[in-house]
């Protein structure tokens, strides 16, 4: 045991003198944690739009003012061809264009049907929708209460009939919307679950992957194995500093995530730790199977990446959600650990709910960590030779 | 000058001599796009919805055909219990509950107006405001199919009336893979770019090889281009290999010049190779190396655009990427792939581009110091 | 003094408060064949290492062929070779293509390279696996390899780290063949090593302790001068002051 705290010993100096891999290790959580919360979001407002007016009329201009007013736009550029938009299309300067036709007002004052076309950058599907959706709702806005100056309609509401001639559109459906467990549908609130386990799989799988093949291909795994120290106790030295410094971050994690970003945490933390000790066994098996079976530190990268961090990114529903995927992908989630701890972490935190609710996903993450480090001290086991 | 050419020759020996970084350069990067195009998405197709009918009206039925045959949604129940949809939302069975209320038909028929309710699992941010929007559209669109009651007669002349017709640029069919895979194929380039170029001339401080030739009277100019050379080639044979699996696998568009697009490769990849010099610089060893990459690139691809948009993120962090070479590259390559850009529409990005070369160029250039001090 | 292949005046290199090379001064005549002999950790690669224009040195200063270490270090890399303690040719390029590689480097042309690649694979007997990776091959053979890749160019000086460690005895007399032969075409040679008999093979050595050259002189001479039977004894002595008396035979390690 004597011999297992030397080695211990020995691997807390390696890293406090390998400064930049503890940098990056320190770094990384904090930053990734920022990224998340300020850059990763799919909220659409300021949005670019241009107008493309021939002939201004009272009422295309006040058209025109109801876009100006409304929030999530801001007119970039009023100009008088249609061709004059391609190229701000093409540069990205404008997202949207409203395109009126001579004669507007006129169309609209004899009750004959007033063109307008509405061109949006749908490159980003999603985007294309909304921003459609969103145009089309101040047209109806303005639509419905252009001969009432002064009126204020909602969705679309009919204000009543008066005899001033109110256009609407022939029907409306309202929806009333209610957003469940995420009322703000803040999106940062979700992925902290995700941004913990991936700071773990880079930690777990990818750094002791690398580290205990760099011993292997630089020959001091040999020293090693000769030495009274057995093939656990190896593992266990070699692996622990990583595993402390990955804990420290997943903690770092939180606490920023909690004080920045005011992420609700609804559950039990203990829970949520637990799960996470689990996880990090899970990943940890990993790593020391790909190191296992490699002598090289490139190719350990490259299983590492394409074997635990991209599975872990992509199919565990951190970022992208599950439902979108090719079913394929779908059933290939099942096995990515991820997954589970996601939703896990998502439940406590958001919902709130224990270990009587987790208790199949928890099972899951345990069976996988069991059988995964069973065979990966197996495989350690037998490439000594 | 002949130097350049000896040591490159030697450079070109040794990635072909090489299968390990083959495999990095050909094969990973071939798995990573199939992966990552057909998993990064935000598409919502057959998102499970739970459609609450209390009214049982012609009204209520026409919204729910709607919603069916609409290949956003695929409805799991329609069990007329409101209990019940809630259940769904709590255990994860459906996404979104739509209440049709008892009075809806008469509602409409009385008043014009009805309401629906939906209540969508916020739980998945983003996805779910995207939802409840194109719930919303489904319902505008049959409120716009109904022949509204003429409840109202203008006083004077016959009630005004827009006629709104939209046109979608650039991805008619709303396929995710189109926008997805020309961010996809940059984020492939720089992590050969700059991995391959920090890990290979780490591994030659690491194995002492570096030490030999700085005794020689190479100039370090001339052993940054013999060194970065091959890479640069290698850059763009991925980008090819990209492209050609791209357009058979996934059918992306290439509506703009693709000469143009390789030529803003090869100066985005002058970056990413400057990039990866200046971080051998700072490291030791390899492993340094990988890990410092990783984390490098792994910010910057976060914050180029690739993942969700650049409009999207917080005013600073925009401000921010401005100096963030892969995020001008994943608009230009949007750009010329999708809308068919030229080059007076990437003009902008590709100038930052070039200064960003030039700069990262010079600074790795000058790290890189042949003795000691 | 510009008939000195190297001068060395108060040379020193310190890393922090540690001094590594403490202002040591000496000289080296056209195609002498010195010995820089001292334990590992004495400062002798940290002084080869500042000559070779690889380390600034703290202060002091050297010419090397004439040449300014500190101002003029392009100009001395090209008039020199040299062969690192570690072996630093690449391992998956073949003899052949190493030195053509090198020869490139130094300027040689075409026919040059292929002469000489010629001349050096007969030389060393490595005909039969001129194109073998590197990597195949015994650390003996990669030791003359480096060897001749080092005086491809046919330098003026040559520095050599512990050339022969780790080689067996034949291979180190082979080594030390080379080097009077080349010493014999008029190459400067300075060499380090811990192998205190090979001081005997050579023109002159310094024996460096703690940064400091200790003693310098011809083999012959330094004998005399100390009483000593070897250099090896010598060198403990120097080594180990407190240690006294002559007679402690046995190797340093």
């Amino acid at each position: 045991m004597t011999s297992l705290r030397g080695l211990l010993r020995k691997e807390f100096f390696h890293i406090r003198r390998d400064k930049r891999t503890a940098a990056v290790l320190i770094a990384l959580p904090i930053v990734q944690v920022m990224l998340f919360g300020y850059a990763i979001r799919t909220d659409v407002d300021n949005v670019r739009l241009a107008v493309v007016d021939p002939a201004p009329d009272s009422a295309t201009i006040a058209l025109r003012d109801r876009f100006a007013a409304a929030r999530v736009f801001r007119i970039v550029t009023v100009v008088p061809r249609i061709q004059d938009v391609d190229s701000l299309f093409g540069s990205g300067a404008a997202q949207q264009a409203i395109v009126f036709y001579p004669g507007f007002a006129d169309d609209l004052g004899k009750g004959v049907p007033a063109k307008l076309l509405v061109i949006t950058d749908a490159t980003e599907p999603n985007t294309g929708s909304l921003l459609q959706s969103y145009a089309q709702s101040v047209i109806n806005q303005w639509a419905s209460g252009i001969s009432e100056p002064g009126r204020v309609s909602g969705a679309g509401q009919a204000t009543g009939v008066s005899g001033g001639g109110v256009v609407r559109p022939a029907i409306t459906i309202v929806p009333q919307v209610r957003m469940r467990f995420n009322p703000t549908r803040e999106s940062k609130n979700l992925f902290v679950p995700g941004l913990m386990a991936f700071v773990l799989t880079i930690i777990s799988s990818l750094m002791t992957a690398i580290s205990l093949t760099r011993e292997k291909e630089t020959g001091t795994m040999e020293a090693l194995l000769v030495s009274p120290l057995r093939p656990w106790e190896i593992i266990v030295g070699k692996v622990t500093p990583y595993l402390a410094i990955g804990f420290i971050s997943v903690i770092a994690v939180l606490v920023e995530a909690l004080l920045l970003f005011r992420v609700p945490l609804r559950g039990s933390v203990l829970l949520l730790l637990f799960e996470g000790a689990l996880y990090i066994l899970v990943s940890l098996s990993l790593g020391i199977l790909i190191s296992a079976r490699t002598s090289s530190q490139r190719v350990a990268m490259m299983f590492a990446l394409l074997g635990t961090m991209l599975p872990n990114i992509l199919l565990s529903g951190f970022i992208f959600p599950l439902e979108s995927m090719p079913a394929a992908l779908q059933v290939i989630s099942y096995v990515v650990p991820g997954r589970w701890f996601v939703t896990i972490a998502r439940g406590i935190m958001l919902k709130g709910i224990g270990l009587t609710y987790v208790w199949r996903e928890t099972l899951v993450l345990g069976a996988m960590a069991t059988v995964l480090l069973v065979a990966s001290m197996r495989s350690f086991n037998e490439r000594l030779e | 000058m002949r130097r350049i050419l000896y040591l490159a020759q030697a450079e070109v020996l040794h990635i072909l001599r090489d299968h390990i970084l083959l495999a990095q350069v050909l094969v990973v990067p071939v798995v990573q796009l199939l992966i990552l195009s057909n998993a990064a998405t935000f598409e919502i197709r057959n998102t499970p919805i739970h459609v609450v009918d209390l009214d049982r009206s012609g009204a209520s039925r026409g919204v729910v055909n709607r919603l069916a045959a609409n290949g956003h949604f695929h409805i799991v129940d329609t069990t007329p219990s409101t209990r019940r949809a809630d259940e769904r939302l709590v255990d994860g069975t459906a996404t979104l509950a739509i209440v049709i209320p008892q009075d809806f038909e008469m509602s409409l028929v009385r008043t014009g107006v009805g309401e629906v309710e939906m209540v969508v699992n916020a739980e998945k941010g983003s996805a779910a405001g995207i939802v409840q929007s194109y719930a919303s559209q489904v319902l505008t669109g049959y409120a716009a199919s109904l022949r509204g009651p003429d409840k109202v007669r203008a006083a004077s002349g016959p009630a005004p009336h827009i006629d709104v017709r939209v046109r979608p640029l650039y991805n008619a069919t709303q396929n995710y893979k189109h926008y997805m895979v020309p961010g996809i194929l940059v984020a492939l380039m720089t992590m050969i770019g700059t991995l391959l170029s920090a890990q290979n001339i780490a591994r030659e401080k690491e194995l002492g090889t570096l030490e030999q030739l700085n005794v020689t009277p190479i100039t370090r100019g001339e052993f940054i281009v013999a060194k970065l050379m091959p890479f640069w080639v290698l850059g763009l044979i991925e980008l090819s290999l990209g492209l050609i699996v791209g357009k058979l696998v996934f059918g992306i568009p290439m509506r703009g010049s693709v000469p143009l697009l390789f030529g803003v490769a090869g100066i985005y990849l002058v970056v990413a190779l400057g990039i990866g010099l200046w971080i051998s610089a700072l490291v030791d060893t390899q492993q340094q190396a990988m890990f410092v990459t990783f984390f490098i690139v792994n910010v910057y691809l976060l914050m180029s655009g690739l993942f969700t948009p650049v409009d999207s993120m917080a005013p600073w962090v925009q401000q921010v990427s401005i100096i963030n070479p892969v995020r001008h590259f994943v608009t230009i390559s949007r750009a010329i792939l999708m809308k068919g850009a030229g080059l007076a529409e990437i003009a902008q990005p590709l100038l930052i581009l070039i200064g960003t070369a030039a700069a990262v160029l010079f600074v790795a250039v000058q790290q890189y110091h042949k003795r000691a001090a | 003094m510009s008939d000195l292949a190297i001068h060395v005046t108060d040379l020193t290199r310190t890393f922090g408060a540690f001094t590594a090379v403490d202002h040591i001064t000496f000289d080296v005549k056209p195609g002498e064949v010195f010995g820089f002999l001292g334990a590992n950790g004495a400062g002798k690669t940290t002084a080869i290492r500042m000559l070779i224009g690889l380390l600034q040195p703290s202060s002091g200063s050297a010419r090397v062929a004439g040449y300014d270490v500190a101002r003029d270090t392009e100009q001395v890399k090209r008039s020199i070779g040299y062969m690192s303690q570690r072996f630093s040719l690449y391992e998956d390029l073949t003899p052949r293509e190493n030195i053509r590689l090198y020869g490139g480097i130094y300027g040689l042309t075409r026919d040059q390279i292929r002469q000489r690649t010629a001349e050096m694979l007969e030389r060393l007997g490595f005909s039969s696996v001129a194109d073998t990776a590197v990597r195949s091959l015994p650390l003996g053979w990669r030791q003359k390899l480096a060897f001749s890749v080092a005086l491809v160019h046919r330098p003026q000086i040559v520095f050599l780290d512990e050339p022969t460690s780790g080689v067996d005895p034949i291979t180190r007399r082979q080594f030390w063949e080379l080097i009077y032969d080349a010493a014999s075409r008029g190459t400067t040679v300075l060499v380090t090593t811990h192998y205190m008999d090979e001081a005997e093979y050579c023109d002159r050595v310094s024996i460096m302790v703690a940064g400091r050259i200790a003693a310098m002189g011809t083999p012959t001479a330094l004998k005399g001068e100390f009483a000593v039977e070897s250099i090896d004894e010598l060198f403990v002595r120097l080594a180990r002051p407190d240690a006294g008396g002559a007679g402690k035979a046995g190797r340093v390690q």
